[in-house]
């Protein structure tokens, strides 16, 4: 499999800070990659130089094969763009947008037209094709806006948070064309702040903070990284303490959550034994016990000091 | 760049014009302005306790409606789109930051053309007749272009509020009708007037109409003419190149 982005020591300052610091990367063709960062850790400048918005100070980038500083109009030719907020013109209908953006990548007009009222179709817009943009949900405009992004039928599609605040059906519908397209060989660029987004969608996992790429790789192989904690989950009958909880070997940390304990060690195995003794001895009924595998929110946690996004 | 990528950025120029008309110009009280503008310029003119006679008074007349028309959206197209992020899907899609000034200023020349036509039809109708057709044709050609140009290159302040453009525009059109010859021949105008007239473009728009309609100008034909189009070539230049400058900070 050949790349479709190929990002090399990328760098961009802004005055005197540096919001990317020579990242290097590919996503293969056909990929789904997540891009995850806290907020302020050049994500968003990181996906505007890759999309061409912006140019960086430094470094290289090849979008399926087109250098994006020297070609970019053959570049974003092959790409389609979904920004976080909605960018579609709030004056113009839904279907006059489409026939803009159509216009604007140079399609057939019989083309753009047959296009349109497929996608409008497909995301559930036909009804409203001739209402302003202004009078549409914020639902109906992220569908709208990834309608216009795929008009052209691109190889490569950047998504900025595409179901951030959305309600569940549209979000749920907007997810499901995603993995309809990639399946169809569409490559995806998908930066979000949803852990089980990422998870459940991404071949590939980059995350960045401070402006440098500091861990790439699948969300399973990035689970393994940290697999060294070990989680459970504990349930009494009983009302017990801390402390009581804190006298068992090899503890890392404990948390109450409800009528649950996290507790987290260094041996799964040992973990639960302890549990049990400590059960029999004080005299306590386990209603539930699980061991917990680490999620991708850890592994966020962890590789970015603990800064959520 | 070569031809065909060139012809296709001018189909895509025209595609953002159309949008530009559709969203920003063909809507009922900016219509309904620019047909009222050339009638008040007209009857405040033709009130006035001074007579003056109507193919002296036409190019001025033309020369106001086609500037204040002209530059009067082009200036808040850019800031507007800044604020709306639509700006950011434009620069995201395949059409060049020269395209999209093109597209912009076509928009606007097409406005400004339409309403100055307006403004011809009622002079016509007052009498004003016209002795060189395509003289004044052309001149309203490269007028617009010019003008639109003198618009987008006061959108050039990465700004995203409309208002601060209006303001710089304000501050700049303003003073260009006092020294245009406007209001009387720049052959007339006080010495330090006669030196600022050459640096106006609405100088040399106001007397090749004037010539149109008279016969006589301050200057030749071909002068004027020649003037306007390098006018037009230096502001289109100066918006494309600070453009490219100021596009990324709007974003």
């Amino acid at each position: 499999m050949s790349d479709a982005i190929l990002v090399k020591d990328l760098t961009k300052h802004f005055g005197s800070i540096t919001a990317v610091d020579q990242i290097s990367f590919s996503v293969k063709k056909g990929e789904i990659f997540g891009f995850l960062g806290p907020n302020g850790a050049g994500k968003t400048t990181t996906t505007r130089m890759i999309t061409g918005i912006i140019k960086p100070d430094a470094g290289e980038i090849q979008i399926l094969g087109y250098n994006m500083v020297t070609a970019p109009l053959l570049a974003k030719q092959k790409c389609g763009v979904v920004p976080e907020t909605s960018n579609a013109y709030p004056d113009l209908t839904a279907w006059q947008n489409l026939m803009f953006m159509g216009e604007i990548f140079g399609l057939p007009d019989a083309y753009a037209r047959r296009q349109s009222e497929t996608l409008l179709r497909a995301f559930e817009l036909t009804e409203h094709a001739g209402r302003k943009v202004q009078s549409f949900s914020k639902g109906m405009k992220q569908r709208l806006v990834l309608a216009m992004a795929l008009l052209h039928e691109p190889e490569l599609l950047f998504l900025d948070e595409p179901t951030s605040g959305l309600d569940v059906s549209s979000s749920r519908l907007i997810l499901s064309m995603l993995r309809e397209m990639n399946k169809r060989g569409v490559t995806i660029f998908l930066t979000t702040h949803n852990m089980d987004e990422a998870n459940n969608l991404c071949h590939q996992v980059g995350i960045i903070r401070s402006g440098k790429l500091i861990a790439i790789d699948s969300p399973e192989k990035l689970k393994n990284t940290i697999d060294r904690l070990h989680q459970v989950e504990v349930s009494f009958e009983q009302e017990i303490s801390e402390d009581l909880l804190r006298i068992m070997p090899g503890i890392i940390q404990i948390s109450h959550i409800g009528d649950k304990w996290k507790i987290s060690g260094e041996n799964k195995d040992a973990l639960i034994r302890s549990l049990v003794r400590l059960s029999e001895r004080e005299g306590l009924t386990i209603i539930s016990l699980h061991t917990l595998a680490p999620t991708l929110d850890d592994v966020f946690l962890q590789l970015t000091g603990g800064q959520y996004s | 760049m070569n031809s065909r990528i060139i012809g296709e950025q001018v189909v895509r120029a025209w595609a953002v014009a159309k949008k530009d008309i559709r969203i920003y110009y063909y809507k009922p009280p900016v219509l309904i302005s620019g047909i009222l503008m050339p009638v008040f310029l007209y009857l405040a003119f033709l009130m006035g306790s001074k007579p003056v006679p109507m193919s002296f008074l036409i190019s001025g007349l033309l020369g106001m409606t086609l500037f204040f028309t002209s530059t009067a959206v082009s200036p808040v197209v850019f800031p507007w789109e800044g604020q709306a992020k639509t700006l950011e899907r434009l620069v995201s899609c395949p059409i060049a930051p020269e395209a999209i000034i093109l597209g912009d200023m076509i928009a606007s020349s097409v406005f400004g053309i339409a309403v100055t036509v307006v403004a011809l039809i009622i002079g016509l109708m007052l009498g004003a007749s016209v002795l060189n057709w395509v003289v004044l044709i052309c001149a309203i050609l490269l007028g617009a272009l010019c003008f639109s140009a003198i618009g987008i290159l006061l959108s050039v302040p990465p700004t995203a509020i409309p208002q601060n453009i209006m303001l710089l525009s304000t501050l700049v059109k303003f003073p260009l009708i006092f020294i245009s010859g406007i209001f009387m021949p720049v052959d007339q105008l006080p010495p330090l007037g006669q030196t600022l007239a050459l640096i106006s473009p609405l100088t040399y728009f106001t007397d090749v109409v004037r010539i149109s309609y008279t016969g006589g100008g301050s200057f030749p034909i071909g002068f004027d003419l020649g003037m306007l189009l390098a006018f037009t070539v230096i502001l289109i230049l100066a918006s494309v190149v600070l453009h490219k400058k100021t596009m990324p900070l709007r974003i």
